[in-house]
C-alpha cells in the first residue's frame, strides 16, 4: 500500500506536515511528505544510503535544518529518498536515508527548493507530535 | 481579500489601514478592485510585516501580480538605506535568488515554424536539461564555479555559450560586482556541480511565442520585436546553489536577529543591517547566486540557438532582455528631491527602468526598460516597457508573472496533467514535459488573468504594454 502523505494549503508553494509518537517519527514523516512531492515514494528503491548529523537546540529550526540537510545531499548525489530514519541526542541529530539515483523511467514529481519557516511548527498534541512547514517549489 | 482593510487612494492604487498608534511605514498594493478582492489576505498581512522592517524608505508595495509568499509576498518591492540602519533580507530574495525571464528575439515567423513546430519542441526537449534530478552535461570544479560566482555570464561566453552581443541586453551586461565565492557554503557549491545549464522545475519553462499582438509601436520597434514574429522566453534561475544560499542564509540570520537587535515580525523575514557583517556576509553570498543565475540562463540561451539552427540554419536568434525579479540591488534613486542610494528588494518582481536611464543599452533608452511579465503556459506573456512614473510610484520596479490565484495541492484536485496537456494541444500549444503532476499543478486556470495582471500594470503607471506574447511550444520543467 503507497504511503499516506500529509499536506496543507499554501498559495504559491506546498506545505508539508509529518505526524509521529516522537518529535523523530514526525520528522521522518515530513521528509517522506517532502520527497514524495519530487517522486511518489514507492516509485523509488533503497539502493543507496546517504547520512545526515547537525547540531540544534530548537526543534522548530532543527526541522527545517533536516529537511534542508536531506536536500542538500539529495542534489549533490543525484538521488531520490525514499526511506529515513533519525536519531536524538541532546542537540544532536543523527539521520540516515536512502533511495536511488534518478532514472528515465522515474515519474517525476516537482523539485522543492527548500524547507522554509513559514508556517513552521513542532507541537504536541492528544494524538502526539506534528512537525510542519511549508516547502519552496 | 477583505476590502474593508484597504483604503483606495485611486483606481489602482490601495493602502492598508493601519491601527490607530501604529508603528512602521505605509504598505501599499497596485491593482484593480478585482484583483483586490481575489488577492488573499496572507499578501495584506506579509506586506505590512516588511512596513515594519527597519530603515525602510518610502512604502512596502505589492504588485498588482502579489500572492502569498514566505516572508514577503510574492510581488513584494521593498527600498531600504544602509545608513538608516537599513536591512537586507534574504526571505525578501528568496529561494531561487536571480530567477528570472530571458527573452530572445528571431527573425522566425509562425508560418516558418509551423510546418516543424512538433520536431521543434521535441529537440528542444531534448537539449534542454528541465525537471527535478535532471543535469546538464556540464560537470564544473569547484574551482571553476568560483570564476562563475564572480564573472556570471561573461565566463558563459568565454568558455563559448553565446557573444558578446548578448551581455549588451542583460541587466548589469551578464556580471554583478560584489559576489563574494568564499561566503557561499561548499554544500551549496556541491550542490551546483551538475546544474549549471539546467532549467529546474515548478513554474520555470522554455516557450516558444509568437508575438500575438503589438500595444506600443515606437517600443515595439526599439526592441525589435513585431507581429507575427517568433519570440522564444527562458524562465529559470541560480539552482541548487541560490536555494543552498537561502537555506544557509535564512535559517543563520533568522537566529541572530535576536542579537541584532531586529524584532521580526514573521521569522522568514530573516535579515541584518547591510552596514553589518552578517549583511555584507549575505550580499557577497547572494551576488555569486546573481551570477550562477546569469551564467546558467546564458548557457540556455547558447543551446536554444543551437538547437533551433538545426531546423532553421539561417535564423537570427538575438538576445532581446535578461531580467531577474528574485534580488536585492543597490540602485540610486530620487526620493523628495534628493537622491539616494537604496538596497532594493524585489521579490517575485521585476526592474522597471524608464526612459533615460543610464543604465540601459543605448538601443532602449529613448523608450524605457522591457519589462517581461511571463503567464501561464496556455494563456500569454508581455513585453511592457518602464516608464517614467514608476520610479516615484515603485521604485521603478513592476509585476513579474501573471501570479497564482490557486495552491498547486488545489490545482492537482482539479486537472489532471495528460488531459491539461491534450487540451493545450487541441488549442494549438505543445506541452513537453516529463512530470505531469508538474503540468497539473501550472494549470492556465491556476493563475490569475494575465490581462488583467498587465492592464492593472500599466493603469498603476508601473510599466506600459508593448506586445502580447502567445505560447507555441513549453518545455516545462
Amino acid at each position: 500500500m503507497a504511503a499516506v502523505h500529509e499536506y496543507f494549503e499554501h498559495g504559491a508553494d506546498i506545505g508539508v506536515i509529518g505526524r509521529g509518537a516522537s518529535i523523530e517519527e514526525a520528522f521522518v514523516q515530513a521528509a517522506a511528505s517532502m520527497f514524495a512531492i519530487m517522486l511518489e515514494s514507492d516509485a523509488a528503491q533503497p539502493l543507496v544510503e546517504i547520512e545526515v548529523d547537525f547540531d540544534e537546540d530548537d526543534v522548530e529550526f532543527a526541522l527545517v535544518r533536516w529537511l534542508n540537510a536531506l536536500l542538500a545531499q539529495a542534489r549533490e548525489r543525484g538521488v531520490v529518498l525514499c526511506q529515513f530514519e533519525l536519531q536524538r541526542n541532546d542537540d544532536h541529530w543523527h539521520g540516515i536515508a536512502r533511495g536511488e539515483p534518478w532514472r528515465e523511467s522515474h515519474a517525476r514529481g516537482t523539485e522543492v527548493k527548500g524547507a522554509t519557516l513559514t508556517a513552521l511548527s513542532v507541537r504536541q498534541d492528544d494524538n502526539g507530535w506534528q512537525a510542519r512547514c511549508v516547502v519552496d517549489v | 481579500m477583505d476590502m474593508n482593510r484597504l483604503e483606495r487612494i485611486d483606481d489602482w492604487t490601495w493602502r492598508v489601514k493601519r491601527a490607530a498608534g501604529s508603528s512602521g511605514a505605509d504598505a501599499l498594493l497596485y491593482g484593480d478592485r478585482e484583483l483586490m478582492a481575489a488577492m488573499d489576505d496572507k499578501v495584506l498581512e506579509q506586506i505590512g510585516n516588511v512596513a515594519q522592517l527597519p530603515g525602510l524608505v518610502g512604502s512596502a508595495m505589492a504588485m498588482p501580480d502579489a500572492h502569498w509568499g514566505y516572508g514577503f509576498p510574492i510581488g513584494g518591492v521593498a527600498a531600504f538605506d544602509p545608513d538608516e540602519g537599513g536591512i537586507i533580507s534574504a526571505g525578501g530574495v528568496g529561494f531561487d535568488i536571480s530567477c528570472g525571464i530571458r527573452c530572445l528575439r528571431t527573425d522566425l515567423t509562425l508560418p516558418d515554424i509551423a510546418p516543424k513546430l512538433e520536431r521543434l519542441g521535441e529537440r528542444l526537449f531534448q537539449t534542454i536539461p528541465a525537471g527535478v534530478g535532471v543535469e546538464g552535461d556540464l560537470q564544473l570544479s569547484i574551482d571553476e564555479l568560483d570564476t562563475v560566482m564572480r564573472d556570471g555570464a561573461e565566463w558563459a561566453v568565454r568558455r563559448g555559450y553565446g557573444t558578446g552581443e548578448d551581455l549588451q541586453y542583460v541587466e548589469e551586461r551578464g556580471r554583478v560586482g560584489g559576489s563574494v565565492p568564499d561566503n557561499v557554503s561548499q554544500t551549496a557549491k556541491k550542490r551546483q556541480r551538475g546544474e549549471m545549464g539546467t532549467l529546474g522545475s515548478g513554474n520555470h519553462y522554455l516557450e516558444v511565442q509568437v508575438v500575438d499582438r503589438i500595444d506600443d509601436a515606437a517600443a515595439a520597434q526599439a526592441y525589435g520585436i513585431r507581429e507575427g514574429q517568433i519570440v522564444i522566453s527562458i524562465h529559470c534561475g541560480s539552482r541548487g546553489l541560490g536555494h543552498q544560499i537561502g537555506t544557509d542564509y535564512l535559517v543563520s540570520l533568522a537566529k541572530a536577529a535576536g542579537r541584532l537587535g531586529i524584532t521580526l515580525p514573521d521569522r522568514e523575514l530573516a535579515c541584518a543591517p547591510i552596514n553589518s557583517p552578517e549583511g555584507q556576509a549575505y550580499i557577497g553570498a547572494m551576488n555569486a547566486a546573481i551570477n550562477v543565475a546569469l551564467a546558467n540562463r546564458q548557457i540556455l540561451t547558447a543551446l536554444t540557438r543551437e538547437t533551433v539552427h538545426e531546423l532553421f540554419p539561417s535564423a537570427q536568434i538575438e538576445t532581446l532582455f535578461d531580467v531577474s525579479h528574485n534580488t536585492c540591488k543597490p540602485e540610486t534613486h530620487v526620493v523628495e528631491g534628493k537622491r539616494r542610494r537604496l538596497y532594493v528588494h524585489r521579490k517575485g518582481a521585476t526592474r522597471a527602468f524608464g526612459p533615460g536611464h543610464p543604465d540601459l543599452p543605448a538601443r532602449y533608452r529613448e523608450v524605457g526598460q522591457p519589462v517581461i511579465i511571463g503567464g501561464s503556459m496556455g494563456t500569454g506573456s508581455y513585453i511592457l516597457a518602464g516608464t517614467t512614473q514608476s520610479e516615484a510610484r515603485s521604485f521603478s520596479s513592476a509585476s513579474h508573472g501573471a501570479g497564482r490565484q490557486m495552491s498547486r495541492h488545489q490545482a492537482l484536485k482539479q486537472w489532471h496533467g495528460r488531459q491539461l496537456i491534450d487540451e493545450l494541444r487541441s488549442h494549438g500549444i505543445l506541452i513537453r514535459t516529463r512530470s505531469m503532476r508538474g503540468a497539473a499543478e501550472e494549470a492556465p486556470g491556476a493563475y490569475k488573468d494575465v490581462d488583467a495582471v498587465a492592464r492593472a500594470t500599466e493603469g498603476a503607471g508601473l510599466a506600459r504594454r508593448v506586445a502580447f506574447l502567445k505560447p507555441k511550444v513549453c518545455v516545462k520543467g
